[in-house]
């Protein structure tokens, strides 16, 4: 029997990006909050110091800050035909835990969605047809990048992005993203300075008649203090972003632009190595009661609540709807139920350039230190006659070079042996990547559901990802990574090779860690898991946060549209929900 | 400060409920080696003395897992996927073989982030690792069974008595899978974990056994453990001149 603590205004399950955004603004509004997290907390000094934060192995390859799969993990199959096996080892995607989470380890790419994202199945409909979008099950957003566009800029705003403006307030801006929706506000901070490939790349795609721009940035080019206070440090290029923690105060995360905000304040409370099990209901099972968690000793406790906010790694989220039995499971067979519909991934592509002649030294980088096209990405260009939808940003981006990682040599040696050894070394400072980041548009054989077999730690059934590829994507990959391919050429790289992303989707190699859908918003009950609010359809106390809100993927990193939604979801609980407790904020 | 925490945690607590794991009754572990009591907190910080998680370097001298056979094995091994040369130490001369025994003795080996419960099935190549050995028992029934394999094919020799060509030769049939071994791991499968492995070893900081003075960073021109590039961001096509690096520092600072 658990024991029932004293109840709280709010709980928040898992605390990272989400969970500090709904936790900073419902504190400052008065709302008592506890967040409970699963594993232990985490600050700067502690876990990533400048001292000891360039560490490849331990940190990327020893998982130190990821999600650890032996208590946590999930099962996996390409197709309903195969039996889902448990992901061992953490391969293509690495979510976080602990205080934090993957806000930790993330690059600091800050992204917005076009507007036509927001109304991607209406306006593909509209321009092409409706047998361009017949195999795909395609949804639009309850809300239109208008509504969303205040909250993108808190985000902005909280994290000092560095960037240049494309599109401010309608108005063209030179050296900008010139398919960027409308911004309200400029960045925060100027673009970052860039390194000789991203120059190369920016000099190359503009000389074909394209559109570079610099890569919004979570990695700031100059000190920077937020609305709260934060302070953020000027970035010093050292590499290790993507997987590491940053010492430097200078990545934009929960740890610099929040948490030390809402630590201090007297109504929030942090329980951490406290991994929720459930989410409790009235016997009607239109309200949630609370959660019930577990701590480390293995005691079970009731949390009461007022309001629950489901703020864990997207994975997590679908997981606790489907054990806790809210919201009906999704059928392929059927194409009945939405929680585990629309399970969508980014489907990633990259062309290896090795320059002979230039010296790239990319050890010094930045995670989001790019320059960018987004030429191809989304409907910024005509789908007439070409067989897909979607597109891809591309850039020409150097993060850093781990030597463990990007050791790399140009197609036709060996993987080992001396002629590896010698290519490793002549091109290790001579070789970069683009990157082409795809759209993942979903298909009916797409989901997440209950594993049959497997339980996890605490005897629940495992989570079951069934994925793969679309054709429609790997099509866009093609075509999106021949584009990449030509503007490498430019460059005047001796090798370039294209790597389009093929099939079948394979659950062992580092691709992304943008796993999305599974709890989509969307306009009606029918179609979606909760509203425009996040808040679910049919338990009206409970809100949903995440990239499980996307009813797809476009071709963006998500972290800055579930951080704006975030924000919404946080001024409807202050402004709308509070003065109908209980109540839905969109009738069904 | 006002710091509540329900009880204060050091270090040596952290690691040593990191090393119970799941296995120990009652203990929920949520985080690996970081598993930790809770805590909670209020209106602070949770910030103390003595809380910093930085990384240990290994322990100097002896074998911690491997037996002699393994050691040769490996040794040879290592040194055919990275060989000696004027450019820069062959795998072994970097320390690669230490290395693989450090990790192999601890979490690494220990399987600390591998699932590795039931029930078990051979999947398809996009399901990845399927194994219910440790890293660590994956590579004493692997070199095993390799050992057992050539000593059939080569007339009862061992790997490291082999002609390096003929080394080559058989390594190349562990990368395509080709060479078929008893027992439930394949060659593929070992090659592909082995190849990973030593790539960690050759390149990752020296603190962990290979590296050994950061001689693999100096072939390919890797600076290091640096903080700041900033003066060299714009520097376009030119040789970054700061001297390597590694997290403990480096040799010259002791001597000064």
């Amino acid at each position: 029997m658990a024991k029932t603590l004293p109840k709280v205004d709010v709980v928040l399950v898992g605390f990272g990006w989400t969970g500090a955004i709904l936790a900073q603004q419902l504190c400052d509004a008065g709302f008592g909050v506890l967040a409970l997290e699963r594993a232990s907390s985490r600050s700067t000094p502690v876990n990533w110091a400048t001292t000891f934060d360039q560490d490849e192995l331990r940190y990327m390859w020893r998982h130190h800050l990821f999600q650890n799969v032996k208590y946590s993990t999930l099962t996996f199959r390409n197709n309903v035909n195969q039996t889902a096996l448990p992901m061992r080892h953490l391969g293509s995607f690495l979510p976080g835990t602990g205080v934090g989470g993957a806000g930790i380890h993330w690059n600091g790419q800050i992204w917005r969605w076009l507007e036509t994202d927001f109304k991607l199945k209406s306006h593909n409909e509209q321009r092409y047809g409706t047998a361009a979008t017949a195999d795909l099950t395609l949804q639009d957003m309850p809300l239109s990048y208008q509504e969303l566009e205040p909250y993108y800029d808190m985000f902005d705003k909280i994290c000092g992005t560095s960037g240049q403006a494309g599109n401010l307030n309608g108005a063209k801006q030179a050296g900008g993203n010139p398919f960027e929706g409308p911004r309200s506000m400029p960045y925060p901070t100027p673009p970052l300075p860039m390194t000789y490939g991203p120059k190369l790349f920016e000099q190359a795609a503009a000389s074909m008649g394209l559109h570079p721009f610099p890569h919004p940035a979570g990695n700031l080019s100059e000190p920077y203090t937020n609305p709260l206070g934060m302070q953020l440090g000027k970035c010093t290029f050292c590499g290790f972003c993507e997987k590491f923690g940053c010492g430097n105060y200078s990545k934009s995360s929960p740890q610099t632009t929040l948490i030390p905000y809402i630590l201090t304040k007297p109504n929030f409370e942090l329980r951490t190595e406290a991994e929720v099990l459930k989410v409790e209901r009235t016997p009607d099972g239109k309200h949630a009661t609370g959660v019930t968690y577990i701590d480390t000793a293995g005691v079970e406790y009731f949390q009461p609540a007022e309001i629950v906010a489901l703020t864990a790694y997207q994975l997590h989220n679908v997981h606790l709807m489907l054990t806790s039995g809210i919201g009906q499971p999704y059928d392929p067979a059927s194409g009945q139920g939405v929680v585990g519909k629309n399970y969508c991934y980014q489907t990633m592509s990259g062309v290896d350039l090795f320059f002979d002649d230039k010296l790239l030294n990319p050890f010094i980088g930045a995670g989001a230190m790019a320059s960018v096209i987004d030429n191809y990405n989304g409907d910024n260009f005509d789908h007439s006659g070409l067989g897909f939808l979607g597109g891809a940003y591309i850039a020409g981006m150097v993060t850093g070079a781990r030597p463990i990682e990007m050791v790399r040599v140009p197609d036709g040696v060996p993987k080992w042996g001396l002629e590896w050894k010698h290519a490793g070394a002549k091109y290790f400072l001579r070789n970069m990547g683009l990157s082409i980041h795809g759209s993942s548009y979903p298909q009916a054989g797409n989901y997440l559901s209950l594993d049959p077999t497997y339980k996890d730690q605490f005897g629940r059934p495992m989570l079951r990802m069934t994925f793969d590829f679309p054709p429609n994507d790997l099509k866009m990959a093609k075509y999106c990574t021949d584009r990449a391919a030509e503007i490498g050429q430019k460059m005047g790289a001796t090798h370039v090779h294209p790597k389009p992303r093929t099939g079948p989707y394979d659950i062992t190699h580092y691709q992304t860690t943008h796993n999305v859908g599974g709890t989509m918003m969307g306009n009606s009950p029918a179609d979606s898991a909760v509203n425009k609010y996040s808040q679910s359809w049919d338990v009206p106390n409970l809100f949903v946060t995440g990239a499980g809100l996307y009813p797809q993927n476009p071709g963006y990193n998500p972290t800055g549209t579930l951080a704006a939604l975030a924000f919404m979801t946080a001024d409807a609980i202050k402004t709308k929900y509070v003065k109908a407790l209980g109540a839905p904020l969109v009738a069904a | 400060m006002g710091q509540t925490p329900t009880r204060k945690v050091n270090r040596r607590e952290l690691l040593a409920l990191g090393a119970l794991g799941t296995s120990a009754a009652g203990v929920i572990a949520h985080d690996g080696l970081l598993g930790a009591p809770g805590m909670t907190i209020t209106n602070a910080l949770p910030w103390g003395d003595g809380l910093t998680d930085a990384p240990e370097p290994i322990e100097e001298g002896g074998w911690h897992y491997l037996n002699s056979g393994e050691v040769d094995f490996l040794t040879a091994a290592v040194d055919r996927l990275i060989p000696p040369d004027p450019i820069g130490p062959s795998a072994s001369e970097a320390g690669v073989v230490v290395f693989l025994d450090r990790q192999l003795a601890g979490a690494y080996g220990n399987g600390a982030h591998f699932y590795l419960e039931g029930p078990w099935a051979t999947g398809t190549p996009t399901q990845g690792y399927q194994s219910r050995f440790t890293p660590a028992q994956f590579y004493r029934h692997a070199i095993a069974a390799i050992e057992q394999s050539v000593g059939h094919s080569d007339n009862g020799k061992a790997f490291k008595d082999l002609a390096a060509d003929r080394q080559d030769a058989l390594l190349k049939q562990m990368e395509s899978g080709d060479l078929k071994l008893e027992g439930p791991i394949t060659s593929k499968a070992f090659f592909t974990m082995f190849l990973q492995n030593v790539l960690e070893g050759y390149f990752s900081d020296p603190m962990y056994g290979g590296n050994r003075e950061g001689s693999a960073w100096k072939m390919i021109g890797f600076p290091g453990a640096h903080y700041d590039y900033s003066e060299w961001v714009t520097a376009y096509n030119q040789p970054v001149p700061v001297p390597m690096v590694s997290l403990l520092g480096r040799r010259s600072w002791d001597r000064g």
